[in-house]
């Protein structure tokens, strides 16, 4: 069996060039990092609208409550997901994560609109206007994935749609969620419809923009 | 490769040198013919001297090497195929509108030439010398190496950036 060729040139000049390395933060901390972010925005809407609102919504109707919970968990396990596949050698199951949650999250959201239908007296009426909800989960969305963009700007995504998508899926689930804190959810099917359009907008847009934003090596 | 990061240059020269073996084999696994091993080589390489800061001592390195050797194989077969596709049709081509060439073709091809140049010109000193003797005067690594007086392997690595940013330059002109 003939020996390995070695490019021996190529591997002495690139050791000329050895210079230190700065080594890349754990993907749990940056994850963190942009959900810190995500959490002092939330909290500075409940500081503007107060949680009453909210509460009242979700006493009245338990599965908006289920809808936004699952929402939130959908935004950190996709965050989580998004900053360990930028990194090469993961395993291609951590893009699994956030699903079981965001089937919680469609399954709940899908049940208030079927209550709406059985039962209209149970619709909390007099929200804003759909694509109102479209223009803040999408405007909310935009600085969220650009901020994650940022976070995985050193990182090297050998498969950068596939991290573009979880990156999208993550913005769209925190922006949903933070607009539940003083959007009235009428769970009417536009309601969902609008909701659904502006999820797929955000990941849709990320997706295309994946490999011109995430592919530097 | 812990210790190269910390700027070891014997520790990386050696942990490159062992990386070829699962270079290959990864590139092989992939469905890269074997005149196609050295570029894929080539290519994660460089590429793990890119990114050499993403890799966690605290996992393997072997799967974050392979991770990478498998991406650059399949990125070398595409290139490759590309380029095939695109070496194929403009026989066809040749073939059919040999008669066809008019002062518009000619146009065109100065045009193109003007936007490679000025490409060129718009690189670093040493990728653009890199790229003058090695692709445009055909000089082979050990003649250009003589009259410039670097190292063949410092002119690869400044071919291929140069290459590099030259598709990226060019990218979406006809």
């Amino acid at each position: 069996m003939s020996a390995t060729p070695i490019p021996q040139p190529l591997i002495e000049a690139l050791g000329a060039e050895l210079a230190p390395v700065r080594r890349l933060l754990p993907p749990w901390l940056r994850a963190l990092g942009w959900v810190a972010v995500v959490a002092i925005t939330a909290a500075v809407l409940l500081v503007q609208h107060g949680a009453g609102p909210m509460l009242q919504r979700w006493a009245a109707a338990p599965d908006l409550a289920w809808s936004t919970l699952a929402a939130v968990v959908t935004a950190i396990c996709a965050a989580w997901a998004a900053c360990v596949l930028a990194v090469p050698g993961r395993a291609r199951a951590w893009v699994w994560l956030p699903v079981p949650s965001a089937v919680v999250w469609m399954a709940a959201s899908g049940w208030g609109c079927l209550r709406g239908l059985l039962d209209p007296a149970s619709v909390v009426a007099g929200g804003p206007p759909v694509q109102d909800c479209i223009i803040f989960i999408v405007g909310f969305a935009i600085p969220l994935s650009a901020l994650m963009i940022w976070l995985l700007r050193r990182a090297c995504p050998l498969h950068p749609v596939r991290t573009a998508i979880l990156l999208g899926l993550a913005s769209a689930a925190a922006a949903a969620s933070l607009l539940t804190i003083f959007h009235p959810i009428d769970s009417a099917a536009t309601d969902l419809l609008a909701h659904a359009l502006a999820i797929c907008i955000v990941i849709g847009a990320n997706a295309a923009l994946g490999n011109r934003l995430l592919s530097r090596y | 490769m812990a210790a190269a990061q910390a700027g070891d240059r014997r520790a990386y020269e050696r942990v490159l040198a062992d990386s070829v073996a699962l270079i290959r084999s990864v590139a092989r696994r992939r469905g890269a013919p074997v005149d196609l091993l050295d570029d894929v080589v080539q290519e994660t390489l460089l590429t793990v001297h890119r990114v050499r800061h993403t890799y966690d001592p605290s996992r393997s390195y072997d799967a974050w090497l392979a991770a990478i050797a498998g991406r650059r194989a399949i990125d070398t077969l595409r290139s490759h195929g590309r380029h095939s596709h695109r070496e194929v049709h403009d026989e066809a081509a040749l073939e059919r509108y040999a008669e066809h060439d008019d002062a518009s073709a000619e146009s065109e091809r100065k045009q193109r030439a003007q936007h490679l140049h000025a490409a060129i010109a718009e690189l670093p000193p040493r990728q653009r010398e890199a790229v003058q003797k090695l692709g445009i005067a055909e000089q082979s690594l050990a003649e250009a190496s003589g009259g410039t007086g670097r190292n063949q392997g410092a002119l690869k690595v400044n071919l291929h950036r140069a290459l590099k940013t030259l598709r990226e330059r060019l990218r979406g002109e006809p």
